[in-house]
């Protein structure tokens, strides 16, 4: 039986904000997981805590909503035991970078089989508009009143820095983008790391205005897709690397112009480091898969590893462990 | 290559062999640098003691800093083992013998030492260097300090050097095989045989030889030495205790605690998953888990204590059986993730090897004041299991209980063990797993009349329901929820039945706890009332205070949460209640709230075990209190 999306709803009631761009990822999300082809007892969603970390409750799979920041170590613990389970995270900037960024760096250096979609609106939501560790430099808030002093995080340099095998970003208002997106992401052996930028338009509206805005994304978005140049603007601009390897935006005159563009590689650790980096003034911002490369993954090393151990050792004898290696007897 | 004993320069004048003496127990404390080997040379003597068939308890004791400076006092690492030919339950309170491989040792041991012990001194390390970095002015070997004792100076470094001669080592390879020389002078001194450590050794350095031999031409040095130089007079015997007949091994805390889980997996089919973080005194149980991945045994060594637990519950609710290792400072770092466990109603095991306290407090040294913390430690109405283990031994089934009730109840529980039990060890009768009760496991499939929280009468504990099983897909949280559905509910009256449930699926567990068990009469002056570690000393306390004719008895109790049932009625007999605990009186808080019964404290919060001899004078001190009560109430009626 072909499963619907419809299949993937729950009888909950979902209670994000009016407007929320939660409410596009959902949707997004239940579309795509019927042609993933795992039934849906197989699939978990697992979760911290925040706006996005309702998610759970709202998909008619298996599910936990957690706590703040310990969904990753709470799915490395699921995936390693249950390999064949399909296992997502939904976690947000502050979940995953402030209190659960250790979580997240190590789940990313192991290259657990996850699949990691963080909504990140660059706030704190649910208690109410405090700045997060993706909000911009001088960011008024009601904890910061005189403007932020922290510098932000990138999500994304953060999962390349760690190691991830799969990184990439997209945007809540561009579902054909985040479908085709998560659709990479579940295909992915390893820890799939997609960065969605979202839209709090209660504490945070217009966060990714300039991004999503149709009159200007095709300025301010590089969409990147592997084997084709780094162009945006319509064709009319595209980025090259200097004699400092630092990458310059270049209008595009003709196609020997076009020649100088950077081909994107997924492979490439530098192309996926700098399409972390673009982004305004200077730059668009990069949206698509930045990273994918193939690396054995946590739970299929642990697993393997233990029917190593079997295959030499034999199964365990429980006598035998409890008597050790040397016994007396009294009599 | 082996140089014959008979190249170390000895007096060769011939003695009359005398028959051994025999004791009923002895008590030995190695101690020396932390780089002197003195944690192996004492498992090597406790080996040969168990295989000689004595009762035994052994009691290490190190310092937090794997070197500090050498030669300093808190570089001084201590091994105590007592054996005997009679049923102990301690290391013993003090050592008949101490061995001293430097001055920082014998300055930080000797007050232990009784008048008349036997003091056996490494003489050759008793340099000015030495003697300043342990702040002696002068040479305690050459004043008269050391009069009271039977002291031995043995210049063991000038012997192992000669003993070394020629075997091509370096300078600093042969200063460290020198504990074997007191080894092997100590193993002559009790008449044990040489085959078994000659034998660990071969294996310890199986790829390096000529360490391994070096070690062994030591060793065998300093049994020769016993033998041959006149300054020793006597050998000594202790005959093999009689034990309970069957087969033995020795034993540590932390290793049975291990193998009690590893049990608990087998025989309930199902697979244990760890989820730790290195801590001492715990981290052992990692190392030993780690090994029986043959046994279905996945080990997850995480990025911190909160990944610890929160991979266990991934484990536990994926259907393995989830447990986590730590120690206080650990325990404090999981408590919000055990909040969710005991939400979630998953059964997991939080291990708590104790240790001394607060904050990072004494790493390397026992205590017992985490007991609060595990009954109380977490936020909001939140009632966990607390099972606490009393001997190494009992790690064993206590760790096996831990997960027969986490998994009958779906509920995390906890175990308190502590560093002296962690690192301790005894002769274990080898039991069988078949003789343990079963974990049966249910893990229901059946989608009619499925709800997540729907319970079962008995124990109100909900259906374990593995991802993975078709239609019954459901989503549990760390929110409320409602008491049928598990969908959030913020229902005022919800929430009130929510939390009495929780509340009383564990207050239920009370009904399985067997009858008390009582150590001495059933009625009378004094009860001690005990947990954990404190056993061994309280019961040979109170063998003690029997053999003084003493109305003294004593309960230990497995279950601190919740409390045997039968405790009240029991404490009621008796017209004190004295509760020896290594914290400032936690169980006494407990016992005073939970039976309105008054107890008397006794606390000892120095990082060590109790000595017998202090519970049996706090007992005796009872005693003539007891008496002072009768003259007052005589005087008062008068």
């Amino acid at each position: 039986m072909m499963l619907t999306k419809k299949d993937f709803e729950t009888d909950q009631q979902v209670r994000w904000c009016p407007g929320c761009g939660d409410y596009a990822i959902l949707a997004t999300v239940q579309k795509l997981m019927p042609e993933l082809g795992i039934e849906r007892h197989n699939t978990v969603f697992i979760s911290g805590i925040g706006c996005s970390s309702r998610f759970p409750y709202y998909m008619n799979t298996y599910g936990m909503h957690s706590i703040h920041g310990r969904a990753p170590a709470i799915a490395t613990g699921l995936k390693a035991t249950r390999p064949e389970l399909s296992v997502w995270v939904v976690t947000g900037d502050g979940d995953s970078l402030s209190i659960g960024g250790n979580h997240t760096i190590h789940m990313l250096r192991r290259n657990v089989d996850l699949k990691i979609l963080l909504f990140n609106n660059r706030i704190y939501g649910l208690t109410k508009g405090q700045y997060s560790p993706t909000s911009e430099l001088g960011k008024q808030t009601k904890s910061t009143p005189f403007g932020s002093i922290d510098a932000p995080l990138q999500p994304a340099r953060v999962a390349l820095g760690a190691g991830g095998s799969f990184v990439a970003r997209s945007v809540d208002v561009e579902p054909a983008h985040l479908l085709a997106t998560l659709r990479r992401a579940a295909a992915h052996k390893g820890s799939a790391f997609v960065e969605i930028l979202q839209n709090c338009n209660v504490f945070n509206d217009g966060a990714f205005e300039a991004i999503t805005d149709r009159a200007q994304k095709a300025q301010t978005q590089l969409r990147v897709e592997h084997g084709k140049p780094w162009v945006f603007s319509e064709g009319k601009k595209g980025i090259r690397l200097n004699a400092k390897l630092q990458p310059e935006v270049f209008d595009i005159a003709g196609p020997d112009d076009l020649a100088q563009a950077i081909v994107h590689d997924e492979k490439s650790e530098l192309l996926g480091w700098i399409l972390a980096n673009l982004g305004p003034p200077d730059f668009p911002t990069a949206l698509g898969v930045f990273r994918a490369v193939d690396r054995p993954a946590f739970d299929a090393l642990i697993n393997e590893q233990e029917q190593q151990v079997r295959a030499s050792k034999g199964a365990g004898n429980l006598e035998k462990l409890l008597s050790g290696n040397e016994t007396w007897t009294v009599s | 290559m082996a140089v014959p004993p008979s190249t170390i320069p000895l007096p060769v004048v011939p003695r009359q062999a005398l028959p051994p003496e025999d004791l009923e127990a002895v008590t030995i404390r190695f101690c020396g640098d932390s780089g002197d080997g003195m944690q192996l040379t004492g498992l090597e003597f406790t080996k040969s003691s168990a295989l000689a068939g004595n009762d035994l308890a052994t009691y290490p004791d190190f310092p937090a800093e794997i070197r500090a400076p050498a030669g300093t006092l808190p570089g001084v690492s201590g091994f105590q083992v007592q054996f005997s030919s009679r049923e102990i339950y301690t290391p013993g309170d003090a050592p008949d013998v101490l061995v001293c491989m430097n001055p920082a040792a014998l300055k930080s041991n000797l007050a232990d030492l009784e008048a008349g012990g036997i003091l056996i001194v490494n003489s050759g390390a008793f340099t000015e260097q030495n003697l300043q970095k342990a702040g002696y002015a002068h040479n305690p070997l050459e004043d008269d300090s050391l009069t009271k004792y039977r002291t031995f100076p043995v210049d063991i470094q000038k012997l192992t050097q000669t003993a070394l001669a020629t075997s091509g080592l370096g300078n600093k390879e042969i200063t460290r095989a020198k504990n074997m020389f007191a080894l092997g002078l100590v193993l002559w001194m009790y008449s044990r045989r040489l085959e078994r450590p000659i034998a660990d050794l071969k294996a310890k350095f199986a790829k390096a030889p000529a360490i391994a031999d070096a070690n062994i031409k030591v060793l065998e040095a300093g049994f020769a030495y016993g033998e041959t130089a006149e300054i020793f007079t006597q050998k000594y015997e202790v005959k093999p205790a009689k034990l309970a007949p069957g087969r033995y091994r020795n034993i540590t805390g932390n290793q049975a605690t291990a193998l009690g889980f590893v049990t608990a997996a087998q025989r309930s089919g199902l697979r244990l998953f760890l989820g730790s973080y290195p801590i001492t005194p715990a981290s052992d149980i990692l190392h030993e888990l780690s090994q029986y991945k043959n046994f279905g045994v996945m080990t997850f060594q995480a990025e911190d204590e909160i990944a610890g637990i929160c991979a266990a519950i991934g484990a536990a609710f994926g259907g393995s059986l989830g447990v986590t290792t730590s120690s206080g400072p650990g325990i404090a770092l999981k408590t919000e993730a055990m909040g969710l466990a005991l939400m979630l109603e998953l059964p997991l095991v939080v291990c708590n090897i104790q240790r001394g306290g607060p904050s990072t407090g004494l790493p390397t040294k026992t205590e017992q004041a985490d007991l609060l913390q595990a009954l109380y430690g977490r936020n909001g109405e939140s009632p966990v299991p607390v099972i606490a283990c009393k001997t190494p031994g009992d790690c064993f089934e206590t760790a096996y209980e831990a997960f027969r009730l986490a998994v009958k109840y779906m509920t995390p529980v906890i175990f308190l063990s502590d560093g002296y039990l962690a690192n301790g060890s005894e002769p274990w009768p080898i039991p069988s797993a078949d003789a343990l009760p079963p974990i049966p496991v249910h893990f229901r499939t059946e989608v009619e009349g499925f709800h997540p929280y729907l319970r079962d009468a008995a124990t109100l504990a909900r259906s374990w329901v593995k991802p993975g099983t078709p239609g019954l897909e459901h989503r549990v949280g760390g929110l409320e929820k409602d008491a049928l559905t598990g969908n959030v509910s913020y229902d005022p009256l919800n929430h009130e039945r929510q939390v009495k449930t929780r509340a009383a699926k564990v207050a239920s567990i009370a009904q399985e706890i067997p009858p008390t068990k009582v150590l001495g009469p059933e009625s009378g002056e004094v009860l001690i009332v005990g947990w954990g570690s404190t056993y061994g000393a309280i019961t040979q306390a109170v063998k003690q205070l029997h053999e003084n004719g003493r109305s003294v008895a004593a309960v230990h109790l497995r279950y601190l949460n919740p409390l045997p049932p039968d405790l009240p009625a029991l404490m009621r007999r008796y017209r004190k209640v004295l509760v020896p605990e290594l914290n400032l009186g936690q169980l006494v808080k407990v016992l005073r709230a939970e039976t309105l019964i008054d107890c008397i404290p006794l606390s000892k919060v120095q990082g060590k075990p109790f000595k017998v001899a202090e519970i049996v004078a706090r007992v005796e001190e009872l005693m003539v209190t007891k008496l002072g009560d009768a003259k007052a109430s005589r005087a008062a009626a008068s």
